[in-house]
């Protein structure tokens, strides 16, 4: 029944679920390239928005009512709630000004087409096992994940690490709903309030970083400080 | 016969290009002006100032040697063979077999190395510092050039840009999501390589920043004149390469003089929008910090690999 369906619809959706997937590579790029903290986190909005699409799209493919529970989740909590509460944290921390990277802008990006080639060719192997409408997903969701990975590795403020780390989340999230067609909502469900929580208990820390070291630089932790 | 039918074109196409390059700066200058509200010069006014720089005369710095004076033929020669080879108006012109996009982005760096050469021949800091930047920034435009031209070659299985026109205006290549990437790749290509706004500003003599006016800044009377009918040429030439590849509709396929004719004024329609979009462009970005520019060409670079990996992991 539904891979009735899935061949009904695909000639329309899969070129657009296409184009969707390669928005997803473009954003994690801008992410990794992106200096100012404002624009990261509308990059971060517009990829919850990309996904939300995205979801919408695949479960038009499959007939599936409870993804469209799930895009309307994830439009909600990736694409407004989330982007929001960041920018309530920048708000109330005072950060200004660009982020300090490790690493420059051209060879962070030459890094990432490197990454981006790797995980090709890590999930190629893997499309014979998915459905044809989903092809090469797989690939673009693990490139879009070690961006990510790689984006948190070259900043040194708290906050782009934390956009970082939501990033590496959307991309899994992508995995998981391009890929295979879906998950069960209780794992969605269960994997978007972790990171609510995880995102709740990290802006905790925030303060405690900056009363601390006057500073969301992360840089300050790596010296061992003997209380006196 | 038939092949001197495809002389006629190819002569046609020829003399076309060469005399409506000017009119394209002109139209540039006008739109920009009228964006910025600025009285503008005129549409002709390129034109007027071509046959001013041609009637002055030339002087020739007394250090420089012969490349100096030879440079500015090799451009524009290299120029004109480029626009013999692009299918602009007519697809299949008899030079057009002689070589494909590879030859063309040479051909283009061919240009540009001679450039570079008299610019150092002269032993003036600026020339040698114009030099300098040129190559940087080239080094990183020229490998996004040939990506977005392999995701085209990949898709019509050739590098000739005859059966990439050809093939792309019966199977709509545009709406293919590597192709996309392409055409983005392309527009950062375009300003880069041209001199456009957010990299470079050939309106002002700013030292700080100015990358192709310090390249020209020793040459005066025909020789200024050639090198800036060679850029008028580049820019026509990157506008109508970006119509094969992308807008394919339109180029004439059989040879007949009211389809050349059609054909050309179908370009000259075309450019017309795509000048009001890059005059759009120039009006709403500042101009880059010189070393933010790297960033700006990599990211060119950027969608041009995304387009040629999105060609082999989506298969489209």
């Amino acid at each position: 029944m539904i891979m009735h369906s899935i061949l009904a619809h695909s000639a329309i959706i899969s070129p657009v679920l296409r184009i969707l997937a390669a928005w997803m590579l473009v954003l994690s790029f801008a992410l990794l390239a992106q200096r100012r903290l404002l624009s990261l986190i509308r990059l971060l909005a517009w990829q919850g928005v990309t996904l939300a699409v995205g979801t919408a799209l695949v479960a038009q493919l499959t007939g599936d009512p409870i993804l469209w529970v799930s895009a309307v989740l994830t439009l909600s909590i990736k694409g407004i709630l989330m982007p929001y509460v960041l920018h309530y944290l920048l708000r109330r921390l005072q950060v200004r000004g660009d982020v300090e990277m490790t690493l420059n802008v051209p060879s962070t990006q030459l890094l990432g087409i490197l990454l981006v080639v790797f995980a090709f060719s890590i999930a190629a192997p893997l499309d014979g096992y998915l459905p044809a409408a989903t092809h090469g997903m797989l690939g673009i969701a693990l490139a879009a994940f070690l961006l990510s990975f790689l984006m948190m590795i070259t900043r040194r403020k708290a906050i782009s690490q934390i956009v970082g780390f939501l990033a590496m989340d959307n991309a899994l999230f992508f995995a998981a709903t391009s890929a295979t067609l879906g998950m069960p909502l209780i794992v969605e469900l269960g994997i978007a309030l972790d990171t609510l929580i995880g995102l709740v208990v990290i802006g905790v820390f925030f303060f405690q970083i900056r009363d601390t070291f006057d500073s969301l630089d992360l840089h300050y932790l790596e010296h061992i400080r003997e209380d006196k | 016969m038939t092949s001197l039918i495809g002389w006629r074109d190819q002569c046609f196409q020829i003399l076309f290009v060469v005399a409506a390059a000017p009119l394209l700066a002109g139209w540039l200058q006008t739109v920009r002006a009228l964006l910025q509200n600025r009285r503008s010069a005129g549409i002709l006014q390129p034109y007027r100032d071509l046959f001013r720089l041609f009637h002055k005369e030339t002087l020739i710095p007394e250090q420089s040697s012969w490349l100096f004076q030879f440079a500015p033929y090799v451009m524009f020669g290299a120029k004109i063979m480029a626009v013999a080879i692009v299918p602009i108006i007519a697809n299949g012109l008899p030079l057009a077999s002689a070589a494909d996009v590879i030859a063309l982005v040479g051909l283009l760096a061919v240009a540009r190395i001679f450039q570079v050469l008299a610019d150092m021949d002269t032993g003036t800091a600026f020339g040698s510092y114009g030099a300098h930047r040129e190559m940087l920034i080239s080094a990183l435009a020229e490998p996004a050039l040939l990506a977005a031209l392999f995701t085209a070659s990949l898709l019509a299985r050739s590098t000739s840009l005859v059966q990439i026109v050809h093939l792309s205006q019966i199977q709509l290549f545009s709406i293919h999501p590597s192709m996309v990437f392409a055409a983005i790749a392309f527009g950062f290509v375009l300003l880069v390589e041209n001199a456009r706004i957010p990299v470079d500003n050939p309106a002002t003599h700013l030292e700080l920043t100015m990358i192709h006016e310090a390249m020209v800044l020793e040459y005066s009377g025909r020789h200024l004149a050639l090198l800036e009918w060679a850029a008028q040429l580049k820019l026509f030439l990157y506008m109508t390469i970006g119509f094969a590849l992308f807008l394919p509709w339109g180029i004439a396929a059989k040879p007949s003089l009211t389809s050349l004719v059609i054909a050309a004024g179908l370009v000259l329609v075309k450019l017309f929008f795509a000048v009001v979009v890059l005059a759009l462009v120039e009006t709403l970005l500042a101009k880059k910090r010189l070393f933010r520019v790297p960033e700006f060409a990599i990211t060119g670079f950027l969608f041009g690999v995304i387009g040629l990996l999105s060609h082999f992991m989506l298969g489209s």
